[in-house]
């Protein structure tokens, strides 16, 4: 598939003299057409920095931003045909709803017949049809979102930029409007890449995601990837629960390693780059646990004292104190009429389903 | 208590509420309009010889406003010389707040995209010329344009002119000095929207293709609309009324309707002709204020 936007080594040092802070450091990326593609981390971590280098807004310290191969790092925003939908929105306060829409398509000099045209088409896109002659301060926060949403897609841009558009809507409608967006993203076949730092949005709504942490990027890849085989312990910990436990490398076969756990128990576990003798990190997601009767049985692969039993309709979690201090997090569905037969405080095991261990990276 | 008892209770004490603002408002009516009733009555007396009026109604004083009577018959004529200086202080001001508004906006613009915590010291700066007194100001500007002075003493000495060029006393002169004085006036409130100003709107039409000047001139000028109205008002009505920059820099010889105004009350010993000017001077100032209210009301009303 053919490249939409690539980003080349590109860093953003912002200051001057000894207060310089580097807000993205030397990152690549190649973000396919068609592609709906996520960049997902904590606050502060750059996300914002590197859609505004993508959009115009900043210019990058050093490296290339290419837009189908050609270097755009130095054209002025409104030559780009990029276009964001802000945070906050940002519509015209002093236009109407169609207005708004309009406004791009206007600024590119197109007639007033195709204008009007495509503004219907977009306000039926994002159903506010019946709002078009509104002030923007006369509609409610999810039309605002619909309008910033229509705004940006009207002119037809060859990749669209989301700075967290949904993080201002209420639980029901920031569902709603994930379905929606990758709805339009398929109708519109036009490259979306959407920030967030809310790892289940990433996870439902993206085709690859870049994990970013302090101004690099960490890991890249599709949700099964990322949350499968995370590159290291900050992704691991970053997307979704995760239990960590350490132990040394007593066997390999092939892909799959014996690892002796600190608590003596063995358990296998997938790996790529380690040997013999390492001491290795090896992640557990809690869906992957299981809590069972202390006379194990054979997938047991460690003890621990049951602390807290949380119930949470569709499925319970027993966080359970390990021998070394830390806490163990197993997530099991609920079944009906299977009412929880372990009591707080009391010992259990804990067992692992078979290949869902996996050894972290090596020196990772 | 019912519904009705309640609201009357409620009335009541609304009634109580302005009367403990009384005070208040009865120093504002007599310091605002007491002083006005005396112009306006002096306005309709016959002048005294020596000044002050004499308590006898004569509408005279009005009649002075726009017409002249003949040197030796009673014949009236248009007084062109006072329609000359209404004209020239309507066009001097406006010219004054068209200068202000265009050498000020970029000015606050600058202040307004400064990072926070030094856009106060720039504040700071623009107002320093506050602190030294109006006259002392003028004379300074006196200084430097007069044929003698700075700008005529370095082009003389860089050869660049043969002989100085006649600035001060021209109409020149008092409008560069009145922007040099009002432009704070324009500055302080056109920074004051500006700040207030969403500046990711402006990148949203830098997003969606409009050029710099586009944006100037569709996103962010509609947005700080509040500002400008504001500044220019402050700025047109203290320059309509002028008296001493056109008074030093204009050498009594152009003069601005409150130099007229001075006249008539000193040398010209004509108070109800004086008292006369400043209604009408306020009249200009009064329809003009409802011209820009009703246009911003227009345009601008729906700003959140
Ligand atoms: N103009 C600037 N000047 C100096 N530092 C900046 C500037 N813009 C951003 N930064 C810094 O760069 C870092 C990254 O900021 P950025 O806005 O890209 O984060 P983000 O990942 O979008 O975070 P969030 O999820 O909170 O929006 C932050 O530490 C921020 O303080
Ligand atoms: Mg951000």
């Amino acid at each position: 598939m053919n490249e939409a936007i690539g980003i080349r080594d590109v860093s953003k040092v912002f200051g001057q003299g000894d207060t310089t802070f580097t807000a993205v450091a030397r990152v690549n990326i190649s973000i396919r057409e068609n592609e709906f593609f996520t960049l997902l981390g904590p606050s502060g971590c750059g996300k914002t920095t590197l859609l505004r280098m993508i959009a115009g807004f900043e210019f990058p310290t050093d490296g290339e931003i290419l837009l189908h191969g050609e270097n755009i790092a130095d054209m002025p925003p409104f030559r780009r045909p990029i276009n964001t939908v802000f945070q906050n929105y940002a519509l015209f306060p002093h236009m109407t709803v169609a207005d708004n829409i309009g406004f791009g398509l206007r600024m590119l000099g197109k007639s007033k017949a195709e204008v009007s045209e495509r503004v219907i088409e977009m306000l039926r896109l994002v159903k506010m049809e019946p709002m078009a002659g509104r002030r923007t301060s006369e509609i409610s926060g999810g039309q605002q979102q619909r309008v910033a949403l229509a705004r940006a897609l009207a002119p037809q841009p060859k990749v669209l930029l989301l700075d967290e558009p949904l993080s201002a809507l209420d639980y029901k409608l920031r569902k709603e409007m994930q379905l929606e967006l990758k709805r339009m993203q398929h109708e519109t076949g036009i490259t979306f890449i959407f920030v967030t730092h809310d790892q289940e949005e990433a996870l439902t709504m993206s085709d690859r995601i870049a994990v970013m942490s302090k101004g690099q990027v960490l890991q890249v890849g599709s949700p099964r990837d990322i949350y499968d085989a995370p590159a290291d312990r900050f992704v691991a910990e970053f997307i979704g629960e995760t239990n960590f436990l350490t132990g040394r490398v007593r066997k390999i076969a092939e892909e799959t390693a014996e690892v002796m756990l600190e608590g003596g128990a063995a358990i296998s576990a997938t790996a790529a780059g380690v040997g013999v003798g390492d001491d290795v990190t090896i992640v557990v997601r809690p869906e992957h646990a299981e809590v069972v009767a202390v006379p194990a049985t054979g997938s047991a692969v460690t003890k621990g004292t049951l602390e807290n039993v949380v119930y949470f309709g569709t499925d319970t979690h027993f966080h359970v104190r390990l021998p070394d201090g830390s806490v163990f997090v197993t997530r099991q569905q609920n079944r009906p009429r299977l009412s929880s037969e372990f009591a707080v405080g009391s010992e259990v095991s804990i067992a692992v389903a078979a290949d869902a261990a996996r050894i972290l990276r090596a020196g990772a | 208590m019912s519904q009705s008892a309640i609201r009357a209770d409620y009335r009541r004490t609304l009634t109580r509420r302005w009367l403990l603002s009384s005070p208040a408002l009865l120093i504002v009516l007599l310091a605002a309009t007491g002083p006005l009733l005396v112009v306006l009555l002096y306005s309709f007396l016959k002048a005294g010889p020596y000044g002050g009026v004499l308590p006898e109604f004569s509408p005279e004083a009005w009649i002075g406003v726009v017409m002249q009577r003949g040197l030796f018959d009673d014949t009236l004529s248009i007084a062109d010389a006072h329609l000359a200086i209404f004209w020239r202080s309507i066009r001097l001001s406006l010219e004054t707040t068209l200068l202000t508004l265009i050498f000020g906006f970029p000015t606050a613009y600058f202040i307004a995209t400064r990072p926070p915590n030094t856009r106060e010291l720039w504040l700071f700066l623009i107002t320093i010329p506050f602190w030294t007194n109006l006259l002392i100001r003028t004379f300074a500007i006196l200084q430097i344009i007069r044929n003698d002075g700075t700008i005529n003493t370095v082009l003389l000495k860089l050869g660049l002119i043969g002989e100085p060029i006649r600035m001060l006393y021209t109409d020149g002169a008092i409008l560069a000095g009145m922007v040099y004085v009002y432009l704070p006036l324009m500055v302080l409130p056109l920074y004051a929207s500006m700040e207030k100003l969403d500046f990711r709107i402006v990148e949203a039409g830098y997003d969606l293709y409009a050029t710099p000047f586009r944006v100037l001139r569709l996103v962010i000028i509609p947005l700080v609309k509040p500002g400008i109205v504001a500044g220019c008002i402050l700025v047109f009505i203290p320059s309509l009324g002028a008296y001493v920059t056109p008074n030093v820099l204009g050498g009594g010889k152009n003069l601005m309707i409150g130099n007229l105004i001075e006249l008539q009350f000193g040398q010209g010993r004509n108070w109800p002709l004086g008292s006369a000017l400043s209604i009408s001077l306020m009249a200009v100032v009064m329809a003009a204020l409802i011209v820009y209210v009703r246009n911003a009301d227009k345009t601008g009303g729906h700003h959140g």
